[in-house]
């Protein structure tokens, strides 16, 4: 029994669904292969979650300085099981949502592990039932996974991954979080606002270290004074667990090395791309250092394959996934003769977000990377702590930093702390698809009071007019 | 009402034209739908059409003028039944009564190819750059949304002053000699191969290829062919290697765009056609997923169509690469020159009996040589290399070119 379609996607993360409803939009019979839930890890183990679990933590935390706005809170408390059951049901009900879309565009859906057994084939396999589904193109949108410390094996118990720690078995009283991107800190700010001990180990030198090193210090900075022990330069060589918790060997930025107790570890030290027993071997498709290799419309060197999101390298976020699983379905829709124009991706304005305490939001080039790619920058900086609705919020701790490049005005960079950036991040993203110039940018009008006006701010100070400061 | 028809832009760069001919006189009644002229520009003949129904009152411009600046008035047509409104007209024209129409003239006629507005469509750090570079935006083709001018476009484009035209050559008027005026296709072909050959690195690569296997084919084919009156030439098979070759390298099937590359997803073949006067290169689009029989008929109506002038710029403007073949001339081997922004052309030589080392004896074999001229900028030896490797396993083995 075979099924022909126009497109199969193979996992439906966001690349994967999001690629699957554009070709549907485009008239494509198209069909999605799922192993496991609809929406992937992003929206059932990933960002969703994790942005409920926070969400929990920031209102604690609220709730713990009501005082200082005049408030009064009984006694903050708060119900671990209630709190993950709330995360649980938000994923749930994307989840629903993701099913009703799959629906509403007519796409096939086929549960069971998918396999490519030829370059326009692929062999799902379900309960031991194994149907062949064909397709004249195929999107591999198979996501990756959390990488393993060789000698901190995740066990859910003790040491955990990004997956146990959004369902904690119990809360934990002194944690351990190897590893200091965006998941890493991420958690440590959920944990440390819960009230837990936290520890964050990172072996580079500093912090967040895909960001710009100003936020890299200001984060330190902030971290350590919520409570956290943030060490830069340190790394863990061995773990040993034990029914009370685990000793950690940990080798300081002094060289070092000590044994420390904790009750717990989360291990977030990167992801490894899901390419085993997909069928990739037998069609010879290019990879590099285990991610697929892939052009700016995500072809990969086999015609027909293409390869969206985390499977094809950095950067792993959700949104760059969706945006290449449009541009696979438009590239191969225009391939069927539809009236359609993919662009190019462009990984360089893509925007970076770590929903911690306060946020971290950039997109473009940091000031070193400008600078090393040759520009000489005109570089601004505006202190929340001159915008009035920060202040008034009571979230006055944060900056916005602008690169722009002296020659010709174009926004090279921009990297932000604080209260919302995450949202605000956005206008610099337009700002720089449509390649505005410092210019535009001055003349803008901001709206008043918010702290978008920092985004504003930030721009004339790069060139000495700031209003504020 | 009294209407200015005014030199058209055929194409978004086109700033003067040759009214090469009226096909209508001073007192004709036209109907929509009629060709006016036809007006050259650099590489074409263009038919001009009226959309509304008149009379041609007045040709301001005779046929052969050159250099025709585009919105410039070149003839009056008065509307049918229509008397009331009139636009300000040369004195020699005899016009109806004449009332206050402070109305801009209405657009009259439509062109064959697509008229572009006056407007540029550029972003705001692109002309920030082009202003810095000496780039003239009017000579840019915009590879963002609708046309719009990005970055990308600015650095990848050459610089005002290197587009000009090199000093005529001054001889010593000694040599018996007659100063003959170039056309427009002649210009435009002298201006691309010097940007060419100034501004693009070549690298030549070249292979002998053993044809026999594709004579054989292309025999077996036409006598299959022939109930439906299709023959396949040998260029046919050639072009369609090409594009396959292409598809199967994707790392040739590019364009070196200042800081980005553009990487084709279809083999689109620019074939180089010699005209009187001239060369043309009809495009084959999608030449990789046609079939040979297809291919045969579009190039020979293409080639049909070029010589008679007729092409319409969306026939020979593009291409992702390119192929030409002197075979038919005797060269044994040359070296072509790269068409820009292609990233390589195909040079085909003469097939012709050589001796050959065939499992280790020498025997005689009929053999071709072709070489690659490929942008070095875009496009690595070894990828080259490799293009050169498929294309000649497609044509040695050719049952590759039919699947």
């Amino acid at each position: 029994m075979s099924d022909q379609f126009d497109l199969v996607v193979l996992g439906s993360g966001p690349g994967g669904y999001v690629a699957a409803i554009r070709a549907a939009q485009l008239g494509l019979k198209t069909a999605i292969v799922e192993r496991e839930s609809l929406g992937g890890i992003c929206l059932n183990w990933g960002c969703i979650p994790t942005k409920a679990l926070l969400r929990s933590s920031e209102i604690y935390h609220y709730m713990q300085q009501a005082e200082k706005y005049g408030l009064t809170v009984e006694k903050p408390g708060f119900d671990l099981a209630k709190v993950v059951a709330r995360s649980r049901g938000v994923a749930k009900q994307l989840n629903q949502g993701v099913t009703g879309l799959m629906k509403k565009n007519k796409i096939t859906l086929y549960f069971g592990d998918g396999k490519l057994t030829a370059k326009d084939s692929i062999a799902v396999t379900k309960d031991g039932q194994v149907t062949n589904v064909t397709a004249k193109n195929i999107i591999i949108a198979t996501g990756a996974r959390a990488r393993d410390l060789p000698f901190a094996k995740a066990d859910g118990e003790r040491i955990w991954t990004y997956r146990h720690a959004m369902t904690p078995p119990e809360m934990p009283t002194k944690l351990l979080v190897i590893g200091s991107g965006a998941i890493g800190i991420e958690f440590a700010s959920f944990y440390n606002d819960m009230g837990a001990s936290v520890t964050v180990v990172e072996m580079l030198d500093r912090i967040m270290p895909v960001e710009d090193a100003d936020v890299s210090e200001f984060m330190l900075k902030a971290l350590t004074k919520q409570g956290m022990d943030i060490r830069p330069s340190t790394g863990v060589q061995a773990i040993k667990t034990s029914a009370k918790g685990v000793t950690a060997e940990i080798k300081g930025a002094d060289g070092k090395i000590t044994e420390e107790e904790f009750s717990h570890v989360i291990v977030a030290v990167g992801i490894v791309p899901n390419t085993e027993n997909i069928g990739l071997e037998a069609l010879n498709i290019t990879t590099d250092r285990g991610h697929l290799v892939t052009d700016a419309f995500c072809r990969t060197n086999v015609p027909g394959v293409y390869a969206i999101g985390d499977v094809t390298g950095a950067p792993w976020l959700a949104h760059k996934a969706s945006h290449e699983g449009v541009i696979a379905a438009e590239h191969i829709a225009q391939g069927l003769g539809k009236d359609v124009h993919p662009h190019a991706m462009d990984k360089a304005n893509i925007p970076g977000c770590t929903y911690c305490h306060p946020q971290v939001a950039s997109v473009g080039m940091t000031e070193a990377k400008a600078k090393e790619a040759g520009h000489k920058v005109k570089v601004g900086k505006f202190p929340f702590i001159g915008n009035g609705k920060a202040i008034a919020l009571g979230e006055a701790e944060g900056f916005v930093k602008t690169v722009f490049d002296e020659a010709t005005g174009e926004l090279l960079g921009a990297h932000m702390v604080g209260a919302e950036v995450t949202e605000l991040i956005q206008g610099y993203v337009v700002g720089r698809t449509l390649e505005t110039t410092e210019v535009e940018l001055m003349q803008t009008v901001f709206a008043h009071p918010t702290i978008s006006e920092a985004m504003h701010e930030s721009v004339l100070a790069a060139y000495g007019r700031a209003i504020h400061i | 009402m009294m209407l200015e028809l005014k030199m058209p832009a055929l194409s978004p760069t086109m700033e003067e034209g040759t009214l090469a001919k009226w096909l209508v006189k001073e007192g004709d009644s036209v109907r929509a739908g009629d060709v006016l002229a036809e007006i050259e520009t650099d590489k074409a003949t263009m038919e001009f059409e009226t959309v509304d129904d008149g009379v041609v009152k007045s040709i301001l411009i005779a046929a052969g003028t050159e250099g025709v600046k585009v919105g410039t008035p070149i003839a009056l047509i008065e509307m049918e039944g229509e008397a009331a409104e009139a636009v300000p007209a040369p004195a020699k024209v005899e016009v109806a009564p004449v009332v206050a129409a402070p109305a801009p003239a209405p657009v009259v006629v439509k062109v064959v190819a697509k008229v572009e507005g006056n407007r540029i469509k550029v972003s705001p750090l692109a002309r920030r750059l082009a202003a810095a570079k000496g780039v003239d935006l009017a000579t840019l083709k915009g590879s963002g949304p609708n046309g719009r001018i990005v970055k990308a476009d600015i650095l990848g484009a050459p610089k005002a002053v290197a587009a000009s035209v090199p000093a005529a050559v001054v001889t010593d008027g000694a040599t018996p000699h007659e100063v003959v005026k170039l056309s427009g296709m002649r210009k435009t072909i002298a201006r691309r191969l010097t940007e060419s050959k100034q501004q693009v690195p070549h690298i030549y690569l070249t292979v002998d290829i053993r044809l026999d296997a594709l004579l054989k084919l292309r025999g077996e084919l036409n006598e299959a062919l022939a109930p439906r009156g299709v023959k396949l030439s040998v260029n046919d098979l050639l072009i369609k290697a090409l594009a396959v070759a292409l598809a199967r390298v994707p790392a040739c099937n590019v364009s070196f765009n200042g800081d980005t590359l553009l990487q084709y997803r279809r083999s689109d073949i620019s074939v180089a056609v010699s005209i009187p006067n001239g060369l043309i290169t009809p495009i084959l689009t999608g030449a990789d997923s046609k079939s040979v029989a297809d291919l045969s008929t579009e190039m020979a109506a293409l080639a049909t169509r070029a010589k008679e002038g007729k092409l319409q710029p969306h026939e020979y403007q593009g291409g992702t690469a390119s192929l030409s073949n002197m075979g038919m001339m005797g060269i044994k081997q040359f070296d072509a020159v790269i068409n820009p922004p292609q990233g390589m052309i195909m040079a085909i030589g003469a097939g012709e009996q050589r001796p050959y080392v065939i499992d280790g004896a020498l025997g005689i074999a009929t053999v071709m040589s072709a070489t690659g001229s490929f942008d070095h900028r875009a496009i690595d030896g070894s990828d080259g290399a490799q293009l050169m490797k498929v294309f000649k396993e497609l044509i040695e083995r050719p049952l590759g070119l039919l699947v």
